[in-house]
């Protein structure tokens, strides 16, 4: 009886992620390993029974051909550095932000962390095009600093890295702030009276007890922010300029305007594969910070 | 007994080391620390005691800096603490919950005040090998707090409270969360640590206990004022209150008015005993005027018999509890009140042998009780 509602409790997200996760991945991964063909779907099936004998086709050539062409590559170095800026960024914007929220009382609290959280209530196509209306040329960012007086002429901000990120950040925030909040809030403020007692001037005090303190909320809020910004696609699209070479660009447009499927899915599987890679990395550190605290 | 009197009064022939000066704190309406004056004096072991909201850790954390006076002012060695933060002051102070820092090993703690100053690489290595030395935790360097037992912590707390070398190491509940036992033998570590570093130590305790054992000096608080200063033998046998005498260990007390007074004694007439009580010295007070009797239960004999004694009073005994080295008694006197006798067991067959339901005869001599303002 005990140990079949405890299967039942595992047996629903098993379930879940065995459906939504694990079925398209090995469908994606069949696909990648297939040859494209003029079809409906456009790839050949990867075994066919002939005459009684099963013969397979694999095609390793959708990965090799993936590190032939350096277009791929620098896609996906290009969107590692932009996912790895991104998050130093965010982590920037972010720290003051969860420090203060975590050192108000706990009534301001909960009205700034709502304030965080409340963009998320607003439809995320529409904040990114609302960047655009503030940074294209004649927007509105643009118009206030020429009326000030502090431009001459309008800033081309549109289609540059400087929108990317300024749209990265500004949709990522909260998935920083909210891990380190979350950590922060937890310091024990009388470590920070006993470094001040020990003749540690504040800066010392954050630079040695806050900040090393606070390394597994900044290894939770990256993963959170450099994960998905790695296959980021809506905002380079729409912010970022036609030269702004990112991965999941490349994938979408494998997928739809080439139709090549087995190279989309490569392609995909590479990203997975890279994406993965630093999060082993991350939860092996953040386990022995937290073996060691 | 002599000897100490003897070497605290040295301590206080010098110039203090803090100088409190009608120093108060409010938190909004509330005054947590009343118009105190203290002078405390080099090498002095001096105790705080006092209940929780009493003021005394709010008084501690000005000594530290972490609060500023609403007024007065605090003079640490001739120098006033206006504006000096807490890291900038030759304070240290040894945390109740010991904040060791969690994230850095035994020597990284003691160190962290020394890596403060100017000091070299060795200068701190040798230093902190002393420390650890002196708490006896010279294996336990590398060892994270979180794998200390909570007597080592508190050591490594202690070791990193002195690493500074401060002129005045403030401790807040030192062996609040150590088990009765080893608090027991910690105490007497921590006064030989106090007299080897000659540091002046102030601490805060709601254990009574604690105080008498630690302190050479005791300052009762109550509501945010210092109402008693004295050393511990002072404030349990001549409490100048009704608080003091009832906070500090355990008391009988007894309303009572001044009534036949002679040249060398006073009769009490108390209202709650329906008698009257033989003090043996003259009272300040004018006949027919209310005090409190204070007597406490160890000075008070337990017999089967009469023996027509100056204070006797017969009752019933009502509640005994044994409690090993000493029995608590609950003697119900006929007048209807509770006495509190204790009795040392020094025999293990007690021949007396008094126990509930018993008629006993409770006495005491005319100098075994305090006369208190009521």
């Amino acid at each position: 009886m005990k140990w079949s509602a405890r299967a039942l409790v595992i047996a629903v997200p098993m379930l879940w992620l065995l459906l939504f996760f694990l079925l398209p991945f090995l469908v994606v991964g069949k696909i990648s390993v297939s040859e494209a063909a003029i079809a409906r779907p456009p790839y050949l099936p990867i075994y066919e029974i002939e005459d009684g004998a099963l013969i397979l086709r694999i095609a390793y050539a959708n990965f090799t051909f993936l590190f032939e062409d350096p277009l791929y590559l620098a896609a996906y170095l290009n969107s590692l550095k932009i996912a790895a800026y991104s998050t130093l960024f965010s982590l920037i914007v972010a720290y003051p932000m969860a420090y203060y929220i975590a050192r108000c009382e706990a009534r301001k609290r909960n009205i700034l962390l709502m304030l965080v959280i409340l963009p998320f209530w607003t439809s995320f196509l529409l904040r990114v095009y609302a960047w655009i209306g503030i940074l294209k040329t004649n927007g509105i960012l643009n118009n206030m600093l020429l009326g000030v007086g502090i431009i001459d002429e309008p800033l081309v901000m549109m289609q540059t890295d400087f929108a990317v990120y300024v749209g990265v950040v500004y949709t990522y925030l909260p998935f920083m702030v909210l891990p380190l909040y979350t950590n922060l809030v937890k310091l024990d403020q009388s470590l920070l009276e006993a470094s001040a007692d020990l003749g540690a001037n504040p800066i010392v005090t954050f630079l040695k007890v806050t900040l090393p303190l606070s390394i597994p909320g900044i290894v939770a809020g990256s993963m959170l922010v450099f994960i998905p910004v790695v296959g980021e696609f809506v905002i380079p699209a729409l912010l970022g300029g036609p030269d702004q070479l990112m991965i999941g660009k490349v994938l979408w447009t494998e997928f739809f305007s080439n139709r090549d499927w087995p190279v989309a899915s490569a392609v995909a599987i590479v990203m997975l594969m890279v994406v993965v890679m630093p999060i082993m990395w991350l939860r092996n550190h953040t386990e022995r910070m937290e073996a060691a605290a | 007994m002599d000897k100490a009197k003897e070497a605290l009064r040295q301590k206080q022939s010098q110039a203090p080391i803090i100088q409190l000066k009608g120093v108060t704190k409010r938190f909004g309406a509330v005054t947590a620390v009343d118009h105190i004056d203290l002078d405390i004096y080099p090498g002095e072991l001096f105790c705080l005691l006092g209940g929780s909201g009493s003021g005394k850790s709010t008084l501690l954390r000005m000594l530290s800096g972490f609060e500023t006076p609403s007024e007065g002012q605090i003079i640490i060695d001739g120098v006033d603490m206006a504006g000096v933060e807490p890291y900038e002051r030759p304070v240290n102070m040894m945390f109740q919950s010991y904040a060791l820092f969690p994230h850095m090993t035994v020597f990284d703690n003691v160190a962290y005040g020394l890596r403060r100053m100017k000091f070299s690489k060795a200068e701190v290595h040798a230093q902190v090998a002393e420390l650890l030395h002196m708490v006896q935790l010279d294996d336990y360097a590398k060892r994270k707090p979180h794998q200390l037992s909570g007597g080592q912590r508190q050591r490594v707390a202690l070791a990193r409270a002195l690493a500074r070398r401060p002129k005045l190491l403030l401790l807040d509940e030192p062996l609040g969360a150590l088990d009765k036992k080893l608090r027991e033998e910690t105490q007497f570590e921590l006064v030989k640590i106090q007299e080897q570093s000659g540091v002046t130590f102030v601490v805060v305790t709601h254990d009574q206990e604690e105080a008498m054992t630690l302190a050479d000096r005791i300052g009762v608080m109550d509501r945010g004022r210092i109402v008693q200063i004295g050393e511990p033998r002072d404030i349990y046998e001549y409490p100048g209150s009704r608080f003091v005498a009832d906070f500090i260990g355990s008391v009988n007390l007894f309303d009572c008015s001044i009534g036949e007074e002679g040249e060398d004694f006073t009769i009490l007439d108390s209202e709650d005993l329906k008698g009257s009580i033989r003090v043996g010295h003259g009272i300040s007070g004018a006949p027919g005027s209310d005090v409190s009797y204070a007597i406490r239960p160890e000075k008070i004999a337990l017999n089967r018999d009469s023996e027509n004694a100056d204070n006797e009073f017969s009752g019933i005994i009502e509640d005994v509890a044994y409690m090993g080295n000493w029995s608590l008694y609950r003697v119900r006197l006929d007048c209807g009140c509770i006495l509190k006798v204790s009795q040392a067991n020094l025999k293990r067959q007690d021949q007396t042998n008094l126990t509930w339901d018993d008629r006993v005869f409770a006495s005491w001599s005319d100098t075994a009780g305090v006369v208190l303002p009521s």
